[in-house]
């Protein structure tokens, strides 16, 4: 591993591709909008605008 | 704003989950047959298409590749147009990607049984079929892509992205891990050898459970369990960070399946490190699952699907703890090679992914099927079976495993081993495999019950091949911009961001262990293997004896004690493919050259009891009766030469009578100790092989075979 020219400038680069790569999603998650987290976690269970069968609920649910 | 109208494909998902019962119910009879020959070795049936060395490999294949993969699919079909609003891309290609995946399964189930395998673990198929996946990959990913391109839904769901990695990163282990030099239609050499074969192997090994076990399962998760709870996860922000740390990381840990191996010391450490980290992704992931339950957990009691889906999450939890304990160099010490591993990937294999499999088909075939579920309380005893299963499985394994090295280890009052036979090991922790083919019986049971239930749900409704939907358009500014930058657009900018992210991982391993010499000292009295010696390790690759035996001595005084010198980067400089082989069911073979005489390979073979009672090993009288093909000698000798192995030029010309007579030696040497052995048989080359294994480093080598 010694023989390479100037090993230990790889170690420094890994630490800071590392680092930088979590700071950049921290900032990003500490800054992104909430409308677009709402919307987003909202997106799988939000009802089918129109459906041929109506059985979007839960699978168990009562009929009311 | 105008609604605009379209479909959902529903059978290309009800195929798919159809076709992944199907192989989940035969990948996991196979399973069943071949934890019952580790107690009933009868039960080989002298086939050669029906030993453990070539069941095992097609277990493992149709369980990952048939059962997991065929359910990725059906989820993926279901999950992805809905989420964007749109129609798959082109059912066209679905409809290949479906019938070309289930043609490569049939592929897999006729060449593993004929023995046609490269030996690399969960990278068997040999090249053709290589190609095919390939392609079909590629099919997939058009259509998956494409689907990404033409969504009305401005953003990509989490689940989305995990898809999305999923394909890139697996289309890169599946190509790197691949490259091989065919040598016929059905055999080709492995383009790496020894350590860096071993390492590219395991950077696959670790990344297809992470790629293809894991961050698929967890888009299904992020998916399918909102709505089976019908509440939108607990954080999305959690889901981002999930995504992105655990892409970023995973790709690093393959190397802590090599800890104590001949591998470099700087990659093994860079395993552990990166392993540990792994537990904050993967638990973020799990708290992120099980907190979607909030204020639902009344529900859990009721809904068998909710069940299914919390024990698979947790299921999940205790693999990815687990994981990186067992990266520990001193836990690993234990732990390698032993049941304990097969108990771990147990509980991911049957815990995650059998039991999120079933959530989500109890869920999905109801939905498409335009019905309710045939008998909640089948799906009830379902779940129980399998819990009960995975318990019986999972603490029998635990126990072997623990047993079985403490006992590796162990030694006596006068310094010397104190189970010197690796048999009586073995014969120690049989009571265990019984149990654990008991508990795989009962998790099998339950899925057969689910197959009869959702058999039964789909026979009372009616697929709605076509579901009706419509959706507003994308706005027409954000239309354009992506159409006009499709390139730049998201989804493949997307894929080209997530590519670099897991490159790097792989690249800083990589790159030392193949660019620096310093890394593999080479051995000067390390040479080739003879022709004779190259086919009869082609006929060890062949019956897959590198499922049940290692050929890797760790440092550890009770291993050298055990088998001999410790193993060492050099001496596999010649191995394509490597052959250091993840479990010690049998002992190590690495030094078992000159350690016994012809006469007693040949008579172990024929039949291992004779000579080991109460050996587990199947026997082969095959190899005694079976000529050997040295058809493809010359060629392999060739094949060898380009991959840089240092046979004289011409060599080819002369491999066959060189052969000849190293195989003529060997069975005089039969012949005269009482056996009646041909020179042209595969026994011979078995034997030569065998007897040249770990010799080349020692003072005084025996010559007597070369």
């Amino acid at each position: 591993m010694q023989s390479i020219d100037g090993i230990s400038v790889y170690p420094i680069i890994s630490l800071v591709v590392f680092v930088l790569f979590f700071v950049v999603i921290l900032v990003w998650m500490l800054k992104v909008d909430k409308k677009y987290i709402k919307k987003m976690e909202n997106l799988p269970i939000e009802k089918e605008e129109k459906n041929n069968f109506n059985n979007t609920g839960d699978l168990y649910e009562k009929k009311v | 704003m105008q609604l605009e109208k379209f479909s959902y494909d529903n059978k290309i998902v009800r195929d798919f989950t159809i076709a992944s019962l199907v192989f989940g119910v035969v990948g996991m009879l196979v399973g069943v047959l071949i934890a019952s020959q580790l107690f009933a070795p009868e039960l080989n049936f002298s086939i050669p298409f029906l030993t453990f060395g070539r069941m095992r490999p097609l277990h493992t294949n149709a369980v990952i590749f048939a059962f997991v993969g065929n359910a990725i699919f059906a989820g993926i079909y279901y999950s992805l147009p809905r989420l964007l609003k749109t129609q798959i891309f082109s059912t066209l290609l679905s409809r290949i990607h479906f019938w070309g995946w289930q043609l490569i399964i049939v592929a897999a189930a006729i060449s593993l049984p004929l023995g046609l395998t490269t030996s690399k673990e969960y990278a068997e198929l040999e090249w053709p079929i290589d190609i095919a996946i390939t392609l079909i990959w590629v099919v997939f990913g058009i259509n998956m892509i494409g689907t990404i391109i033409k969504r009305r839904e401005k953003h990509m769901y989490v689940a989305i992205w995990f898809y999305i990695a999923t394909w890139v990163t697996v289309a890169v282990l599946h190509i790197v891990n691949s490259f091989e030099l065919p040598v016929s239609l059905f055999k080709s050499y492995s383009l790496y050898a020894g350590v860096q074969d071993a390492l590219v192997q395991w950077w696959y090994g670790h990344n297809a459970v992470a790629f293809f076990l894991t961050t698929p399962y967890l888009g299904l998760m992020y998916y399918f369990l909102p709505k089976a709870a019908n509440r939108p996860v607990y954080s999305y922000k959690l889901s981002i960070v999930h995504f992105w740390s655990l892409i970023f990381l995973y790709i690093w840990a393959g190397p802590h399946h090599l800890l104590y191996s001949a591998l470099p010391d700087w990659a093994q450490s860079l395993g552990t490190v990166f392993s540990i980290m792994l537990i904050a992704p993967s638990w973020g992931g799990m708290i992120n699952g099980l907190l979607t339950l909030r204020g639902a957990w009344d529900r859990v009691r009721e809904d068998p699907i909710l069940k299914f889906m919390v024990v698979a999450v947790t299921a999940y939890g205790m693999a990815t703890f687990e994981g990186p304990m067992l990266s520990l160099k001193n836990v690993n010490a234990i732990a390698h090679f032993t049941d304990w591993i097969v108990a771990h990937v147990h509980v991911g294999a049957l815990g995650w992914n059998g039991f999120l499999t079933a959530g989500m088909f109890y869920w999905l075939i109801p939905k498409i099927f335009k019905t309710e579920l045939y008998s909640k309380k089948m799906a009830n005893v379902h779940f129980w079976l399998g819990t009960l299963g995975m318990v019986f499985y999972a603490s029998a394994m635990y126990w072997s495993g623990v047993a079985q090295s403490l006992m590796w280890k162990q030694f006596n009052d006068m310094g010397m081993l104190q189970y010197p036979n690796f048999l009586e090991t073995v014969l120690q922790i049989v009571p265990m495999y019984i149990i654990r083919a008991f508990g795989g019986t009962l998790y099998l049971v339950g899925i057969l019950l689910m197959v009869y239930n959702l058999a039964k749900t789909m026979m009372a409704g009616k697929l709605v091949a076509n579901e009706e939907a419509e959706a507003a358009p994308m706005h027409k500014e954000e239309k354009e911009k992506i159409s006009h930058r499709w390139l730049e657009g998201k989804p493949i900018y997307f894929l080209l961001v997530s590519l670099v992210v897991v490159l790097i991982g792989g690249i800083v391993e990589f790159i030392p262990t193949f660019l620096v010499k310093s890394n593999i000292p080479t051995i000067a009295s390390v040479k080739p293997y003879t022709p004779l010696e190259l086919e009869g390790r082609d006929l060890y690759i062949r019956e897959g004896c590198n499922n049940c035996h290692s050929q890797l001595v760790r440092p550890f005084r009770s291993e050298t004690e055990r088998y001999g010198e410790y193993s060492k980067a050099g001496e596999y400089v010649y191995d394509h493919p490597f052959l250091w082989g993840s479990k010690r069911t049998g002992p190590d073979l690495h030094r078992v050259g000159g350690k016994y005489p012809n006469l007693w390979h040949y008579l172990h073979m024929e039949d291992p009891r004779s000579m080991s009672p109460g050996s587990l090993m199947p026997p082969y009288p095959w190899l005694i009766e079976n000529t050997l093909d040295i058809s493809l000698t010359p060629n392999k000798i060739n094949v060898m030469r380009s991959l840089g192995v240092p046979y004289p030029e011409g060599y080819d010309n002369q491999a066959t009578d060189d052969l000849m007579k190293q195989a003529e030696v060997i069975a005089l040497d039969l012949q005269k100790n009482g056996v009646p052995a041909d020179p042209d048989k595969e026994i011979i080359a078995l034997i030569a092989y065998l007897q040249r294994l770990g010799i080349d480093i020692k003072a005084k080598p025996v010559t007597e075979n070369r």
